[in-house]
């Protein structure tokens, strides 16, 4: 069975390559390429997969994934400018593609350790781009 | 696994009825959706790509690649258009969501090959959302 639990946070990025020149960041990137920075709501979905135990019929206690969320990625993320702030974003372009897959790697193992396993990271960037990433 | 999802809106009318059946089969069939002026919607459209992301851009699609070839193959298309009276796929063809989607991936395909060519079309899945109650998928 697979259960999701959904968080936000909110962090600002540029998503641009400094070796490259602005047209050719432009052409990649768009306006996230702008040196700046700009800021989303991220949502995330964090899905989990796991047999449901016969005596308190959970895959994991809710409140106990909430708690690996809190600590493992938005206490990181929240209210934070990427590039600056959370490696490895000072030298990987924190694409929405990049940031679901540092989430992946933050969540499996504290995840694994309950004795679920992670199925997949759904990460809105905002209400026109999400990323699915399931490793 | 990788898969990236961009969201559109776009807004178009239509009529469902088909010229092979009377006007009474069409109301019984379509109700509503066949009254004679037509009707229209706020669609959103979800397409998906695969694949993993480029290493040194981070990058399973250029964004603005992907917003242009949406444009071209669909929005210009279908945005503020009547789709039964200006889109030449449903001259015949009953402008239902289910046919729209098909004809969706129809156009996304051939633009993908018009401006990617030799590049395999990553398309991983569609959605398209009539309102905020109807939904199908491909």
């Amino acid at each position: 069975m697979l259960i999701t639990r959904k968080a936000e946070f909110s962090a600002s990025h540029v998503c641009a390559d400094p070796r490259l020149s602005p047209d050719e960041n432009e052409r990649l990137y768009g306006k996230e390429s702008r040196p700046h920075g700009h800021g989303h709501n991220y949502v995330l979905e964090v899905t989990l997969r796991g047999e449901v135990d016969p005596v308190h019929g959970m895959i994991l206690d809710l409140k106990a994934l909430k708690e690996i969320i809190r600590e493992h990625v938005l206490d990181v993320y929240d209210h934070r400018f990427l590039n600056r702030e959370v490696p490895p974003f000072d030298t990987v372009v924190p694409t929405a593609e990049n940031v679901a897959r540092d989430i992946w790697r933050r969540l499996a193992a504290p995840v694994e350790a309950t004795g679920s396993a992670l199925h997949s990271v759904r990460l809105h960037e905002s209400d026109e781009l999400f990323v699915d990433y399931s490793g | 696994m990788t898969t990236l999802t961009r969201r559109y809106r776009f807004s178009a009318s239509h009529r469902l009825c088909s010229d092979m059946l009377s006007e009474e089969r069409n109301r019984e069939i379509f109700g509503k959706c066949a009254n004679p002026f037509g009707h229209g919607h706020d669609y959103f459209l979800e397409v998906s790509v695969a694949g993993e992301p480029d290493q040194l851009t981070g990058l399973t699609l250029e964004r603005p690649a992907f917003d242009r070839w949406v444009e071209e193959s669909v929005l210009g298309r279908v945005d503020h258009v009547h789709l039964n009276a200006e889109v030449p796929e449903f001259r015949d063809l009953v402008p239902t969501s289910e046919n729209l989607l098909a004809v969706i991936d129809a156009w996304l395909r051939a633009g993908w090959a018009r401006r990617f060519p030799g590049r395999e079309a990553p398309l991983a899945g569609l959605r398209l959302e009539e309102t905020p109650r109807n939904s199908f998928r491909l």
